[in-house]
Formats: structure tokens, C-alpha cells, sequence
């Protein structure tokens, strides 16, 4: 899923100095899940604002929602009730659920609470691992299921650099060399031979940014 | 530091079957100490919630104090070792916002420790002193103020006590 | 003599490197080029080694071939994407330069400028295949070049990889693209060298006769070796360098004793008749970095 994190608390303080009433918009998906925007963090966080505020005697009105999730215009539609209230909103969705409703809310400033950070996974409670890039070209049938792209920290696609010690990447010796450990898991299951192959470099454009994609089975409803 | 010395309103969020009890023992034998603390009894302090902190801070608590049982007796097992993590939590969440985090302290309390609660009331009041009161609580008392002659609820639940 | 006929002719080469200046002056770096030579058959230059910002490899290059060196042009695949790449091989071709060191790089954050975008569009083996291609007169693309360069083709293996398999998979997919001459990561004993030449020239598939590898050399500096410790808990504080304990403990003792070191290993490996060479790489920079080159050398008997 997409793991973010809360930016630092004086980081969004000041992006909300100077608007007397903020509506704290949470996700309830993937930020949820990595403990950063869920309902509980939004309700965190407004306190810490309402608290902060009035120590620096601002009057200010900070009220909290948490939406299904924000990359989902149907979840956001029913806000508009309300919107009016508010003079900035205060989204705690990854970048994609901020710019969506952004969009829909094109009158007001949106702010975003959270850094995203990447695709990841959950290794145990509260810790998580970037494990996709979203490359658009996944080669991890060809290295054991362990992607050279994202886990390796040059992103090399042959086989690994001169760098790693005892295993480690030159980059951190707290990761183990990707291709280390590309290499153990297909030498395991007798697999080494599909490495063999030179790999050709990787191709940037099979989606140029902003990228769209289409369902096949809605092309036609859009005339494409 | 102030002249005048102001009363201070402790949060005190204990559990039944070990601070609770201690706590009634202490009344029990007349023990003596501040009348600053306001009893909220949970079953287990497992179930505190980082957010009930927040909200006594914002209700114009001078502190917070969280009390459970001693670390391995807890009755549900596990309630203080969270609660403990919590409190930790929620001391950076107070730093991060410059709300001292002193004003929040966790403590472990058996059954019939009746003087450990007299000594764990005692040292918040004085610290609760030497911090000052919460920025927020003239503020908080007057919100509630206001809601009261509204007849409307309180826009965050505010100590009226 | 060129790279590609002192490698065919003589026994034993020796190569040195030298870092472009940070900076438009190559005052300091004609100085360190002058004292070489005639006494090194070729010198490397590096890339933003260590991932610290210098001149282009390419213009310290061409001022050193008008020096009337020898040199090998180090490109990395840290910094530009593969046009840019391509586009340098085709301007360094234009002004003389013939022969390739083609590496990964070390990473950004390991430098001056850690905020920098990592590239690595290519890797090292398609950057030599990149290489390869531009040299048959067509660029990456299949577009037909007007005039192709001509280029001896190298890259880098580090002998020192625990684990080693991984290493020399790569090591064979580079050969199999067109690398023909390797300069290892610097080794400080030759045991741990033996080890990784008998599976080097097993990996390659025709017994590896015509890929010529010189054992990296280091001559560690005053300062690299005040920082030994430091390295051994931390290896990004000297990147690149595994030293051996024993042998760290012996030169925090008598630092001066690098030279020394380096001198008695050359001889070592030259006798041992495991490689085909040695590129000596200093701590020290420019005229400093020469005169431990030379040093070593003159210890080393050659």
C-alpha cells in the first residue's frame, strides 16, 4: 500500500497560520493502515492544532472528518454540505488523495499533512519497506520475486555493484545487497542459469508522466 | 514563576483494580494530600487512549497523570505496558506542540499502595505548580462558560469542575 | 604505446588514477600527469569518484592525452541518463579518447551533493554494451552514426565481494558485452587475490585469455588512515576500501608504512603472476597522489 508519513507539526502549523477555520479531512485506506491520517491520527492532530493555537492565543476552529478514503471522488461528494464552513482544508490522504480533493474543492487551499513516501508493506507493526516503484516494467518473475529496481539502491538490473560489504549495501549497512540476496534465493531453488541473460535497460516511456490508463472495458464509454 | 500560587486541576486516569483501590484506601485512612486531582476510573488503563490525554490538555488540565498496576500484575495482562507506550507517545505529541510534557507522567501503583498514590498526587501538584497553569485553561473556562448560558454542548469537553 | 597494444604485449602493466580538479584549473593535475609520465603505462581518470563533484572526465582526459599520456576514461552511470551518456562517449571519441573504464558509480549520498537525483538509467554492463554499440556506428536507439568511436572497453570487479558469486555473474555478463580489461577494487593481500583469480578466469568461458586484469592498488594516505577505525565500523567512510585488520592495526601504528605496504604487494602480485598488471589508486591528490604512485613503484622495484 502507500505509506506516508505526518510532516513535521511546525511544518503544517504554518501552512494553516492566517485561516480561522479548518476542516482536518483523514483517509481511511492506506494511511490508516500506516498509522499516519486514519480517523485516530486525524484526531491527534487536531488537538495538537486546536491546543497549539490557543496557547498562541489564535482563535481557531479545527474540525475533523475521515472519508473512506480520498482517491475517490464518490467519497468526497458528500463534503459539500459542509465546505462552505471553512476557509482551508487539511487533508491527511497521500499526494494523490490531497490533489483529488484539490480538485473538487478547486475554491478552497488544500494542504497536505503528509509526506508520501512509497509502495510498501508492512514488516511487523509499525514498520514499513518500500518494496515498488510503480516502474510500469516488472522484471521480478526474472530475479526471484525481489525487485532490483526498487530494493536495490542503484536500481541495477545485471547483477550488483562493487560496492556491498559482507552482504550489506554501500548505501546503508543496516540493507542487505539486493542482489545478494537475488542471487541466494534463485541459487536455493536451482534457478542461477535465468540470471545469465543480459538485461537490456529499463523502458521510460511505456507511461510518460502524468500517466492515464484505460480499462479495456471502458474504453468505449469514453470513445477511445 | 507566578506570586500567586494557582490551584492546580490534575487529570487522573486509573484503573479499578490496583490504583483505584490504593486511591480509596488513601481516602479510607484519611491520608492527607492536595484535593487538586479529578478521579476518572477505567477498567484497565489499557484502554487510555493518546486522544483522552489530548483532550484533558485541552479541557485546561494543569497535568495528567495515568496510573495502572505494577508492571507484571496488570489484571488484563498487558493494559499497563500500552498504557505505558501511550503516555510516551503523548509526551512527544506535547513537545511537538510546546505543551510540556512533564505535565503528563505515568505511574505504577499496587493495590494497597496507598502511599505511593499520596506521593504520585503530591509530586504532580508540585509540578503542576512549578510549570504553571495550562495556557489553555482560562480559555477552556470560558468556552464552557459560554456553552453553558447557550444551553449548548461545550465545543470540547471542558473540566466545569 | 596504447592501452589496447601495451596490454597485448606487455607482462605486466601498470595503470595509476587521478581525480579531475574541483574546479577549472588542471594546474595541479598536468603537475601530477608530468611526473607520470613515462613511468605508468596509463591513467585512469575517475568520474565523480566517491560521488564528490569534479570536472568532467572527458576534458581532464583530453588535457592529459596533449600531456601526451596514456589515458582511460572513467564513466559512470550515477549522473546522466543514456543520451547523456552516449553523447560524452561521442565527444570524449572526438578528442582522442580510446579507452573506457565503464562503472556503476558510488551512490549520491556517499558524496558532497546528497541531495542530488541518483540516475542510473543504465547500469554498468549496458553502459558498455551502449559502448559496444556506438563503437559498430550506431547509436542506442539503432540511428546510424556519422563516425564511430573506437574504443577498448574495461570495467571493474571487486575481488574483495563476500559473497563472491553475485559479483562474478556480473563480472561475466561485462566480459560477454565487450569488457576486455578489468582493474579490480584495491586488495591488500594477495591470498585473498589468488581466491578470487582462479574463479575470475574460471567464470570467463574461453579460460578468459583475452581479458586482462590488473589488481587495484591502494596507497593510503595519512588521513585515510587516521580514519581506519572509523571504517571498519562504518564502510561508507572510505568507500571502496576493505582493509584487513591486521593489516589496518599494523598502519594506524606507522602510517607511513603505506607506501611500503603498497610497494611489497605490487612486487607480490607481479610474482605471483595472478593478474596481468596493477592500477595503483593514491588517498593523497594530484602531485601528492603521483609522488605515492612513483613511491610505490620505486618500493615495489619497478
Amino acid at each position: 500500500m502507500i505509506v506516508a508519513e505526518r510532516k513535521p507539526f511546525e511544518e503544517i502549523k504554518a501552512m494553516l497560520s492566517g485561516y480561522p477555520r479548518v476542516l482536518v479531512v483523514g483517509c481511511g485506506t492506506c494511511v490508516a493502515v500506516c498509522l499516519a491520517g486514519g480517523e485516530k491520527e486525524v484526531g491527534v492532530l487536531g488537538a495538537q492544532l486546536r491546543i497549539a493555537a490557543k496557547m498562541a492565543g489564535n482563535g481557531v476552529q479545527i474540525d475533523e472528518t475521515t472519508l473512506e478514503r480520498q482517491c475517490d471522488r464518490e467519497f468526497m461528494e458528500p463534503l459539500a454540505k459542509d465546505i462552505g464552513r471553512y476557509d482551508a482544508l487539511l487533508s491527511t490522504a497521500c499526494g494523490a488523495g490531497v490533489q483529488l480533493l484539490a480538485e473538487l474543492y478547486d475554491d478552497k487551499p488544500v494542504f497536505p499533512a503528509l509526506n508520501t513516501n512509497f509502495i510498501g508493506v508492512a514488516e511487523g507493526p509499525g514498520v514499513w519497506t518500500e518494496r515498488c516503484r510503480a516502474c510500469s516494467d516488472c522484471v521480478l518473475g526474472l530475479t526471484g520475486g525481489i525487485c532490483p529496481v526498487t530494493t536495490c539502491s542503484k536500481g541495477l538490473l545485471n547483477g550488483p555493484c562493487g560496492g556491498a560489504v559482507a552482504g550489506r549495501c554501500e548505501v546503508d549497512p543496516e540493507r542487505p545487497c539486493a542482489w545478494g540476496r537475488i542471487y541466494d534465493r534463485l541459487e536455493a531453488t536451482g534457478r542461477l542459469d535465468e540470471l545469465a541473460a543480459v538485461q537490456p535497460p529499463k523502458r521510460h516511456n511505456i507511461h510518460v508522466q502524468p500517466a492515464q490508463i484505460v480499462h479495456l472495458a471502458y474504453k468505449r464509454r469514453y470513445g477511445l | 514563576m507566578s506570586e500567586q500560587q494557582f490551584e492546580p486541576r490534575i487529570l487522573a486516569l486509573i484503573c479499578t483494580f490496583c490504583t483505584y483501590t490504593a486511591a480509596d484506601m488513601a481516602g479510607s485512612a484519611r491520608m492527607q494530600y492536595p484535593a487538586t486531582v479529578r478521579v476518572v476510573k477505567y477498567l484497565c488503563t489499557g484502554k487510555v487512549d493518546v486522544m483522552h490525554i489530548l483532550e484533558g490538555f485541552e479541557a485546561g488540565a494543569d497535568a495528567v497523570m495515568v496510573s495502572g498496576c505494577e508492571i507484571g500484575d496488570c489484571h488484563y495482562l498487558e493494559g499497563n505496558l500500552r498504557a505505558k507506550e501511550r503516555v510516551e507517545h503523548a509526551k512527544r505529541l506535547l513537545e511537538e506542540i510546546g505543551l510540556e510534557s512533564g505535565r503528563l507522567e505515568m505511574f505504577h501503583i499496587g493495590a494497597s499502595d496507598a502511599p505511593r498514590w499520596q506521593e504520585a498526587v503530591k509530586m504532580m501538584t508540585e509540578r503542576a505548580i512549578e510549570l504553571g497553569p495550562n495556557p489553555l485553561r482560562k480559555l477552556a473556562e470560558i468556552e464552557a462558560a459560554a456553552a453553558v448560558a447557550e444551553e449548548e454542548p461545550a465545543p470540547v469537553r471542558a473540566l466545569a469542575i | 604505446m596504447e592501452l589496447r597494444e601495451t596490454l597485448e604485449k606487455k607482462g605486466f602493466v601498470v595503470t595509476a588514477e587521478l581525480h579531475p580538479p574541483k574546479g577549472t584549473s588542471l594546474q595541479a593535475l598536468l603537475a601530477a600527469a608530468d611526473k607520470l609520465k613515462g613511468k605508468v603505462d596509463a591513467v585512469t581518470v575517475s568520474d565523480n569518484a566517491g560521488a564528490v563533484m569534479r570536472m568532467s572526465g572527458w576534458a581532464a582526459c583530453r588535457a592529459l592525452q596533449e600531456r601526451g599520456l596514456e589515458t582511460i576514461l572513467t564513466v559512470a552511470c550515477r549522473d546522466r541518463n543514456r543520451l547523456a551518456l552516449a553523447s560524452d562517449l561521442l565527444g570524449a571519441a572526438s578528442l582522442g579518447a580510446r579507452n573506457l573504464l565503464c562503472v556503476s558509480g558510488d551512490h549520491v549520498v556517499l558524496g558532497d551533493h546528497r541531495e542530488a537525483k541518483p540516475v542510473f538509467d543504465l547500469d554498468s554492463v549496458q553502459l558498455l554494451q551502449l559502448a559496444a554499440e556506438l563503437a559498430e556506428g550506431h547509436d542506442g536507439g539503432g540511428q546510424a552514426l556519422t563516425g564511430a568511436p573506437a574504443f577498448l572497453l574495461g570495467a571493474v570487479v571487486n575481488p574483495n565481494s563476500d559473497p563472491l558469486g553475485p559479483q562474478l555473474l556480473k563480472f561475466r555478463k561485462k566480459v560477454e558485452v565487450g569488457a576486455r580489461f578489468f582493474q579490480t577494487q584495491a586488495v591488500f593481500e594477495v591470498e585473498s587475490f589468488r581466491a578470487f583469480a582462479a574463479q575470475a578466469r574460471e567464470a570467463v568461458s574461453d579460460g578468459g585469455a583475452k581479458v586482462k586484469v590488473l589488481a587495484g592498488v591502494h596507497v593510503l594516505s595519512p588521513d585515510e588512515v587516521g580514519r581506519l577505525n572509523e571504517a571498519a565500523l562504518d564502510p561508507r567512510v572510505l568507500p571502496g576500501l576493505r582493509v584487513p585488520t591486521h593489516i589496518a592495526s599494523g598502519l594506524i601504528e606507522a602510517p607511513g608504512k603505506a607506501v611500503e605496504l603498497a610497494g611489497s604487494l605490487i612486487k607480490e602480485l607481479k610474482a605471483s603472476g595472478l593478474c596481468d598488471g596493477v592500477h595503483i589508486m593514491a588517498g593523497a591528490h594530484d602531485g601528492e597522489a603521483a609522488d605515492a604512485v612513483l613511491a610505490a613503484l620505486q618500493a615495489a622495484g619497478l
